[in-house]
């Protein structure tokens, strides 16, 4: 009498269909793209001409004023590189209010609820690609040159991406019951950027070993000092190197681990109770 | 039930927490860890069970607040259910909106692609109905325009194309149709029958009594949250309607426009059905209005009459016993009677006001008359606009052409 039927069991993070999960993320992910720069003249182009100009005045404060580029080689590159790569954080965190903004969907549409987060990092990804492409031909333009180690950029953005990801479900799934966690994380947001080595190089800042080496204990930390030694400046020291050893690169390996495992149990958790919590 | 059911509910229920007071900061859980949140326990849905078979139109009619909602979105999969199961067979769409994800900053093109994904379509599949979609709106000129440049009715008439397009066994249709006028509607209706007759099970939660009875095979009614009745949607109308002015406004009061020497008084006064009192009525059943009346002095012969009017103070009906050849008699001080009157119920719905009277043998003066004593509520399953509803049988037939006299 009943056979075939299969049971309706509510929403949860990845759903049922792994197919809709990817066509729903991937489709949200291009229309927030499309949107993005909608109206303006220029369209996709600002999306290149943001990071561009934040880095513009970066380097004219950094190389004239404050002089802290001088004794890094490649410093413009670095500084680009690091903007880009941060921009793509900043970007994919920005998830933390998604779910609240996707309000309509949540409540309308029975689909994998993490499809919502995850299209933010996409979205984030997409731009970093594109910037990617500004960087290396800036690199290259710069006389840095193509070595093997490049093939670690890959690796290295995947591990950022999980680090993003991570947060932007655990951020965006705590946003739906503490509206709170909006402003806290834009100001440890603002503080990551420059807690983190991205407008200085860690081997130059005057500051105690211990302190230096505590800077690279934030998974972020160590992703953009690896992706300058491997990228752009083979004379620039690893992240092991840095982190004065690599036993203590463990550190931001069990952080990133954690906030990528933590995030998708808190969003698992929550994923069934967010239409009706909103 | 013959057919195998394709939705089979059982002992569905579901809670919401209501919490006096919305901690939604970190700072007041912080400060305030242990202080006692009180919370209401709102049991929108409980020990709801019923199956639904293959190919059937299935109605869930309730009140405000009766739960229609919650379970759509529990069959929806939006919401998960505290405790019972819900199973299903086939691919679901559900439309508790029309046109979830549009965005009026983009071309309908991108959006009848987004809506239909939405929708449990892939990309592909989308892709290839967008022809149909755009063709079934009537909209081929404005493929391209943005969708904040569609006039609502065109929006309307897109997100309900999609809707057509998209290829499920199982639809759950929230009141989409509450928007639109009446052609738009008669066109969902046909759209729905479509889908019926090729074998698609539709849920269809709604309001409107007219439409379940018209298409529904079968409905259900649904009062705080369980199941009230479940059958043939005629009843369920009925029940519904019964039910949503059982609750409405109160019956008015006594009649400060009493009248009469009141050598007898009229005591009590009701309408019945099936052999019980009511206060709402069917339109096509048998009622009765009935009388009481008790003597405090002698009397030969009084007259008992009524008249009935809607709300808006048009005479219906008026009778009296000597107009239905029925002899009251005489009566001594202490007596008690019932006058009643008998008759098929053909009045339009609405409310309905009763002034019940007695005089005195010859028509003058009065003995008693309460003015709008009884009032009921007199429900159809649909409103035609006439004061009655007279039985009628329409015919129509092609005839000859006459010849013309020579």
């Amino acid at each position: 009498m009943s056979a075939g039927l299969v049971p309706i069991t509510g929403p949860s993070a990845l759903g049922g269909s792994p197919r809709r999960f990817l066509h729903l993320a991937v489709t949200l992910a291009i229309t927030d793209f499309k949107l993005r720069f909608f109206g303006s003249a220029l369209g996709y182009f600002w999306q290149l001409v943001r990071p561009m100009l934040l880095f513009g005045v970066l380097y004219v404060v950094f190389t004239n004023f404050v002089k802290l580029g001088d004794a890094v080689p490649h410093y413009p590159v670095v500084l680009l590189a690091n903007i880009v790569l941060f921009t793509f954080f900043a970007d994919g965190t920005g998830a933390v209010s998604s779910m609240v903004d996707r309000e309509a969907l949540v409540r309308k549409i029975q689909f994998p609820r993490m499809a919502i987060p995850v299209s933010v990092v996409l979205t984030a990804a997409f731009n970093l690609t594109l910037n990617l492409c500004v960087v290396a031909v800036f690199a290259l333009a710069s006389g840095v040159e193509p070595r093997w180690s490049w093939l670690q950029a890959p690796v290295l953005i995947v591990l950022l991406a999980i680090l993003v990801l991570g947060l932007a479900m655990l951020l965006s799934a705590a946003y739906v019951r503490f509206r709170d966690v909006k402003p806290i994380w834009d100001v440890a947001a603002q503080l990551l950027f420059y807690a983190t080595p991205v407008i200085y190089a860690v081997e130059t800042i005057d500051v105690d070993e211990r302190i230096k080496q505590g800077l690279l204990l934030s998974p972020l930390a160590a992703i953009l000092q690896q992706f300058r030694h491997a990228v752009i400046d083979p004379g620039a020291p690893t992240a092991a190197a840095a982190a004065g050893g690599a036993a203590r690169l463990l550190i931001p390996a069990a952080i990133l681990v954690a906030i990528a495992v933590g995030g998708y149990l808190v969003f698992d958790r929550m994923a069934p109770k967010i239409a009706e919590e909103l | 039930m013959s057919r195998a059911p394709v939705v089979a509910v059982d002992d569905l229920a579901k809670e919401f927490l209501l919490p006096h007071e919305r901690v939604h900061t970190l700072k007041e859980r912080a400060l305030h860890p242990f202080r006692h949140r009180g919370h209401d326990r709102l049991r929108a849905l409980d020990g709801v069970s019923f199956e639904v078979a293959e190919g059937e139109f299935f109605g869930i009619v309730g009140r405000n607040g009766s739960g229609k909602s919650t379970l759509l979105k529990c069959l929806a999969g939006i919401y998960r259910p505290a405790r019972g199961s819900i199973r299903m067979r086939g691919r679901l769409s559900t439309f508790i909106e029309l046109g979830v994800g549009f965005n009026p900053d983009l071309a309908a093109r991108d959006n009848v692609l987004i809506n239909g994904i939405m929708l449990g379509l892939s990309p592909r599949e989308a892709l290839r109905r967008f022809d149909a979609i755009i063709a079934f709106a009537e909209l081929e000129e404005f493929v391209d325009l943005k969708l904040k440049n569609y006039s609502s009715g065109m929006q309307v008439r897109l997100a309900f194309s999609v809707m057509a397009q998209v290829d499920a066994d199982i639809l759950l249709i929230d009141e989409v149709l509450a928007v639109g006028d009446a052609a738009f509607q008669q066109k969902c209706f046909d759209v729905f029958q479509r889908l019926r007759d090729e074998g698609r099970t539709i849920l269809f939660v709604t309001h409107d009594m007219a439409a379940v009875s018209k298409f529904c095979d079968r409905a259900m009614l649904l009062e705080r949250g369980s199941v009230e009745a479940i059958g043939d949607p005629a009843d369920i109308g009925a029940r519904y309607l019964q039910r949503n002015f059982e609750h409405g406004e109160a019956p008015p009061g006594q009649d400060p426009e009493r009248i009469g020497d009141r050598s007898a008084e009229i005591a009590d006064a009701w309408f019945e059905e099936d052999g019980r009192r009511a206060t709402v009525l069917r339109q096509g059943t048998r009622c009765a209005f009935k009388a009481r009346l008790r003597f405090h002095r002698p009397l030969e012969d009084p007259i008992c009459s009524l008249l009935i009017e809607n709300d808006q103070g048009h005479p219906l009906f008026a009778i009296s016993n000597e107009d239905g050849g029925t002899v009251t008699g005489s009566h001594r001080p202490g007596e008690e009677a019932v006058f009643s009157v008998e008759f098929d119920n053909v009045f339009g719905p609405g409310r309905l006001y009763v002034t019940p009277w007695m005089l005195h043998d010859g028509g003058a003066p009065i003995i008693d008359r309460r003015r709008r004593m009884v009032s009921v509520i007199n429900t159809a399953p649909h409103r035609s606009g006439g004061l009655v509803d007279l039985p009628a049988v329409t015919r129509y037939e092609r005839a000859a052409p006459v010849e013309a006299p020579r």
